[in-house]
């Protein structure tokens, strides 16, 4: 017989991993992130279609979308990655003032991109009835927008937390699955704004 | 090799006592035990299933004369549109949820899935899922009308102008149920990929598992496409955007795309654990080795990943262009080749084999037989000119209930009698199984085999009424259908009273191996008192290695003398 495997040899078929907690709960959050991101793809491919085969795509009247301030807060939300990962690096050395700072600077520019947002809605000549465009333009930024909120408010919980001192080194599992939905949302967030802002 | 009759297993004499859910208060609660868990799937399940049997029998009903005179139209319509959501959503998908739920975390050595507070949540979303469905019937308007597939601009309709009408209510209830499945599906794959016991390598694992593993993949990839179809359905009808609604410049047929996409797959999703479940039956029954455990164990993958490309076959007359039907039809007819595959290996392991016709392995056979019938004519409707042909008829109907009940629903019958042993501790009746049985392969041939020549004569599906020249068939398959509907009877009968009262079930009844035999019937709540630490084949029937290195067990047939 080839491969008689004996116990704790082979790394991932190892009994261990019955309490691998904290790995089970990152494994299944990514396997999870993995699907999230099949409905973004869905809408993708539904906007690139309907893009290709609608004859009157833009609403009437509306010529364009305004680009500039949605490209300022795509820079804002980009650089928040950046800071997450300061603020999870801190908190591995065990700096909690810095792991705290650095994740309400994140927090502070998920929040100032969740208003920039709101104010471009507000100023648009068109609404989510408006045709196969205005459906789709509000669904993904609206459904985006969501998930920046999600975002935030996971950001909220773990800062709270870490004012316990029972839990910031009991595992990091909370703090790191933050961090990976957060660079998700910026990474989906990229291709929206190429499909929706740059392609006009 | 003695042939063991189930009426007089020698029992064991010392069987470990183990404290087990023995309490039915249990399987109410919210349990986070797997087994708990499995069960209350599988039996909520088939109580859906006898409603949607219901419904159907109505549909039947009413096609036994060619007037529409037993129900009016718009319950017709509910009536089919809501037998086919239930016969999906709550009776296979949730029942082979349920086997999976039992029987992975035994199967591969863990003590629970890796997740077990969100499996008790997945699960009890679907009770949730039914009672909003039923619920629907009693919305302004009666509940949906426009198929399981809700096609727009048919779906789109709101005839009684009210914000909360069928069609949201069954929207809402399918999303739900897109929820839980994903839940579902991340708890399996974490749970396969993460928690096997020391030694079960990926080509150790049952080919149960390897179905369940390959088919929940398709729930991660396949349900989020699913999902957003209905959201952007959803907010058609309540919100007035136009995604799909031709009068506003929306596109009908992108529905189609995200629907069959995930529904495609879906397919397989329910077929590839009753292919597991063939392939856990045929070697014991059998008692030979599995042939070709690990091409069988790859090509349920293959089948996975080729069964994501070849939706559009669903669309060959919604206008879809020459070559991509072309295109379509060949990844088609790809699918036939890892299931064809498969088909072999069962019957190479049955062959020649010491086979033991208890009900399991009727069963299993049956729906063997049932399947590759609806293969060859699920070969015929995947070449583009027949399908163009007999798209909409009962050619159709019959094919998929063929798949659906002489497969699907057969291959859980198959299940239900052979693990159920191990899930309550008792043997069934032996006799009651077998008359089960005939009844339903009788049934299910008179019930289906007529809506071919149907089909073929032209009748065309989701219709109350038709020419008097199709009464034959329809009179036959109506009577069919009774027939189906009292075969249920001696199945709950056996059931009932084999849990309540049949002679206890030692740990081993088949003389099978795989881990979940080697624990006590049923099984000691956190399954092993030590890991298992597995060192031989899954299917070695026939040869004498030790399935583990650790657990000594009576009943285990190959245990090797010391
Ligand atoms: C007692 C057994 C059954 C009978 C007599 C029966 C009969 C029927 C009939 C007459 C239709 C309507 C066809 C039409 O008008 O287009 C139908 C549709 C359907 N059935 Fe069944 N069926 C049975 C069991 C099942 C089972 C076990 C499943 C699935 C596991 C199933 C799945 C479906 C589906 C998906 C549809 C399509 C509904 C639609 O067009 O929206 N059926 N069935
Ligand atoms: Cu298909």
């Amino acid at each position: 017989m080839d491969s008689y495997l004996t116990s704790g040899e082979s790394h991932h078929a190892s009994g261990e991993h019955t309490h691998d907690e904290e790995g089970n709960k990152m494994f299944g959050f990514i396997v999870f992130l993995l699907s999230e991101s099949v409905i973004f793809l869905s809408f993708f491919a539904g906007y690139i279609v309907y893009k290709i085969t609608t004859p009157n795509w833009l609403p009437a009247g509306i010529s364009g979308l305004e680009i500039k301030d949605p490209a300022i807060n795509t820079v804002i939300l980009v650089s928040s990655s950046f800071v997450i990962y300061l603020a999870e690096r801190a908190l591995q050395r065990h700096d909690l003032m810095k792991f705290r700072l650095f994740l309400g600077a994140t927090m502070a520019m998920g929040s100032y991109f969740l208003l920039g947002q709101a104010l471009e809605w507000n100023s648009l000549a068109f609404g989510f009835t408006s045709g196969v465009f205005g459906g789709m333009f509000y669904l993904l930024t609206g459904f985006h927008g969501l998930h920046v909120l999600t975002g935030i408010i996971l950001q909220l919980i773990i800062l709270v937390r870490s004012f316990n001192p029972g839990n910031y080194d009991t595992g990091h599992f909370g703090v790191n699955a933050t961090s990976l939905f957060w660079h998700f949302v910026d990474v989906i967030w990229i291709v929206l704004f190429i499909l929706i802002y740059l392609w006009q | 090799m003695t042939n063991i009759s189930v009426k007089n297993v020698n029992l064991p004499s010392e069987e470990p006592h183990h404290e087990s859910p023995g309490n039915w208060k249990e399987y109410f609660s919210f349990s986070t035990d797997h087994k708990v868990i499995g069960i209350q799937y599988l039996v909520t399940a088939f109580i859906f299933f006898l409603v949607g049997g219901i419904f159907a029998m109505v549909i039947r009903g009413e096609l036994i004369t060619p007037e529409s005179d037993l129900v009016d139209r718009t319950f017709y319509n509910g009536m089919f549109t809501m037998h086919g959501t239930v016969m999906l959503f709550l009776w296979t998908f949730p029942s082979l949820v349920g086997f999976a739920n039992y029987l992975v975390p035994l199967m591969i050595g863990a003590r629970d899935m890796a997740f077990p507070r969100l499996n008790a949540v997945a699960f009890w979303m679907v009770p949730v899922v039914g009672i909003l469905l039923m619920a629907s019937f009693f919305v302004p308007g009666g509940p949906a009308q426009a198929g399981w597939w809700a096609y727009p601009p048919v779906s789109l309709q709101n005839p009684t102008g009210h914000l909360i009408n069928g069609q949201v209510v069954w929207l809402l209830a399918v999303a739900i149920s897109g929820v839980s499945s994903i839940m579902g599906a991340v708890n399996f794959v974490t749970t396969i990929v993460k928690m096997r016991a020391p030694g079960m390598g990926f080509f150790k694992m049952p080919l149960f598992v390897w179905a369940v593993f390959s088919a929940q993949i398709i729930q991660l990839f396949g349900l989020p496409a699913l999902t957003a179809g209905a959201v952007m359905l959803l907010l058609d009808l309540t919100a007035g955007t136009a995604f799909f609604d031709p009068s506003k410049g929306g596109n009908p047929v992108m529905f189609q795309h995200y629907f069959w996409f995930y529904s495609h797959p879906a397919v397989y999703v329910i077929i590839l654990p009753i292919f597991g479940i063939f392939s856990e039956i045929f070697p014991v029954y059998s008692r030979k080795p599995l042939f070709g455990y690990k091409v069988v164990a790859i090509s349920s993958l293959l089948i996975a990943v080729v069964s994501a490309i070849v939706w559009v076959h669903h669309l060959y007359v919604s206008g879809t262009p020459a070559w991509m039907r072309m295109l379509f039809m060949v990844t088609t007819m790809l699918v036939s080749v890892p299931t064809g595959i498969k088909v072999f290996a069962w019957v190479a392991t049955i062959w020649g084999g010491k086979i033991r016709l208890t009900t399991p392995m009727l069963f299993a056979l049956g729906a063997l037989i049932m399947f590759v019938f609806a293969g060859i004519v699920g070969i015929m409707l995947s070449s583009v000119p027949v399908d163009v042909h007999v798209n909409n008829t009962y050619f159709v109907v019959g094919h998929f209930h063929y798949v659906l009940f002489g497969t699907v629903t057969m291959g859980l019958y198959a299940a239900i009698y052979h693990w159920f042993p191990k899930m309550t501790g008792r043997m069934y009746y032996e006799g009651w199984g077998k008359l089960h049985f005939w009844l339903t392969f009788i049934g299910t041939n008179l019930n289906f085999l007529p809506m071919h020549p149907l089909g073929l004569q032209g009748m065309l599906r989701r219709i109350s009424s038709y020419a008097p020249e199709y009464e034959f068939w329809n009179i036959i398959a109506s009577l069919g259908s009774f027939l189906l509907g009292m075969s249920t009877l001696p199945f709950i009968f056996n059931m009932v009273v084999s849990w309540m009262h049949g002679q206890k079930a030692p740990a081993n009844p088949w003389r099978a191996i795989g881990l979940e035999w080697l624990v006590s019937s049923p099984p000691p709540v956190e399954n092993f008192e030590e890991i298992p630490i597995v060192i031989s084949e899954p299917y070695g029937y026939g040869k004498s290695e030790p399935l583990t290195a650790n657990i000594q067990n009576q009943s285990h047939p190959y245990k090797p003398h010391s």
